[in-house]
């Protein structure tokens, strides 16, 4: 181990760290918004709309981030559709997450009892109230462990980025050892990263997950 | 123009080509999902162990394989074992050595998950029965966990298949890389090739994991109880 590389390139991987996690951050945040404008579709059965979801979801689930990624970029530029890196690797993100955010919310939204709304309706609440102070209160509390796992899964997705010419943390790990043979230090580097990031995620994660068990109605 | 560029898929054996491209991502998740079902079988029941030195053994190993992207894992053996112990391993060898590591991972904690689910008077009374412990799970505790492993099993394969697409950064010829090799070669002649081979791949990508991923949550559905 040569430590004096370490030290050298260690602002390098904070820096790819940070380039990933910004994106991570907007990709996620817009999943979030396509997976409950996605299951609340699902869930009220709204006409047309609904087959449109249904075939989204099972498209995004049922192929990989870098395919999708490899069509955003080099794909559509040949019919005048030119994205940038960025937008690119948000929007992938952003198309497949939001398939599994809507599974995930969706499973929550179904676990609400038929009386929750029956009761709301009965008290005089309209459709908008209660579905925002009865069904998501409840839903997402239910939702809580899946959308965790989802954010976790989409975090370790970003990994490639690297394919639409991000400096990302695989990118400067593959061009570190490409440049110097620095094979051991680049991928302790990149492992301690990819822990840095999701190690406290995913302890975040847990931890919620257990204080928020209690939210459900009735248990 | 656009015309071009769907001409590319039909023109000598470029179709083939590509669904050769798939078969070896295809080929190379059946064989870590075939390695990982076993020896997940095994760590699953490994798992389930009182013994404090396993569990923390498996434990670790199972957070550090699930919190690691995949591709940091590819590159931990196909650049770093190479390196560590001077030995040259194929990127297909690596693909399925890291598919296996994480496979048997993910279905280690299925497994556990699954026999854990059953209640322990089943354990209990099989006991009572003077079953031995090989017998238990042979003719008591396998036959139920089953049900309700081989829909999240099956759904397993999808993800193996979606996640195998990172060899193409290992450097495999597979679909992906047979899909660039095409567009560079009609660089000229077809110059939007890329949109229609890339979005080939996208769906055949597509038709491989959505049948497998319907089967799965049927089967997942008739067996709940």
């Amino acid at each position: 181990m040569d430590w004096n590389f370490i030290s050298e390139y260690v602002p390098m991987y904070i820096q790819a760290a940070w380039t990933t996690l910004s994106l991570a951050f907007w990709g996620i945040l817009l999943s979030l918004f396509i997976g409950l404008f996605c299951s609340l579709t699902l869930y009220f059965k709204v006409p047309v709309l609904k087959r449109v979801t249904a075939a989204y979801v099972e498209l995004s689930r049922n192929t990989p981030l870098l395919v999708q990624l490899f069509f955003l970029y080099f794909g559509l530029p040949k019919i005048g559709i030119v994205i940038s890196s960025q937008s690119c690797a948000i929007i992938g993100l952003a198309f497949l997450g939001g398939s599994y955010m809507s599974e995930a919310l969706r499973s929550g939204l179904e676990s609400v009892e038929k009386g929750q709304v029956e009761a709301a309706l009965s008290v005089g609440l309209n459709q908008g109230q209660i579905v925002r102070y009865v069904i998501l209160p409840q839903a997402v509390s239910v939702s809580v462990p899946p959308l965790c796992a989802n954010i976790i899964f989409l975090i370790k997705e970003t990994s490639v980025f690297s394919v639409v010419a991000l400096a990302d943390l695989m990118y400067v790990a593959k061009d570190l050892i490409g440049l110097y043979y620095k094979t051991d230090e680049a991928l302790l580097l990149l492992v301690l990263s990819y822990l840095a990031i999701l190690l406290p995620i995913s302890i975040a994660a847990s931890v919620l997950e257990r204080r928020v068990r209690y939210a459900g109605f009735g248990n | 123009m656009q015309d071009l560029g769907i001409r590319v898929l039909l023109e000598g054996n470029n179709m083939i080509r590509l669904l050769d491209g798939l078969w070896v991502t295809v080929r190379i998740s059946l064989l870590a999902v075939v390695i990982s079902i076993v020896m997940g079988i095994l760590l699953g029941m490994v798992m389930t162990l009182k013994n404090p030195v396993t569990k923390a053994l498996t434990r670790i190993y199972l957070e550090f394989i699930r919190i690691m992207p995949q591709l940091v894992l590819l590159f931990l053996i196909y650049f770093g074992a190479a390196k560590a112990f001077n030995i040259h391993i194929s990127g297909e060898l690596s693909a399925v050595i890291v598919f296996t590591l994480w496979g048997t991972a993910e279905m280690g904690d299925l497994v556990r998950g699954a026999l854990i689910s059953i209640p322990k008077h089943q354990y209990d009374s099989s006991a009572a029965l003077g079953l031995t412990g090989i017998q238990i799970y042979r003719y008591i505790i396998i036959p139920q966990t089953l049900r309700r492993l081989i829909p999240l099993a099956i759904n397993l394969v999808t993800r193996m298949i979606k996640t195998t697409s990172l060899i193409v950064l290992i450097g495999v010829v597979e679909v992906l890389k047979v899909g660039q090799q095409i567009i560079e070669a009609s660089r000229y002649t077809a110059p939007s090739a890329a949109l229609w081979i890339y979005g080939t791949v996208f769906f055949l990508y597509f038709i491989v994991c959505f049948p497998i991923s319907k089967l799965s949550g049927k089967l997942e559905k008739r067996w709940q109880n």
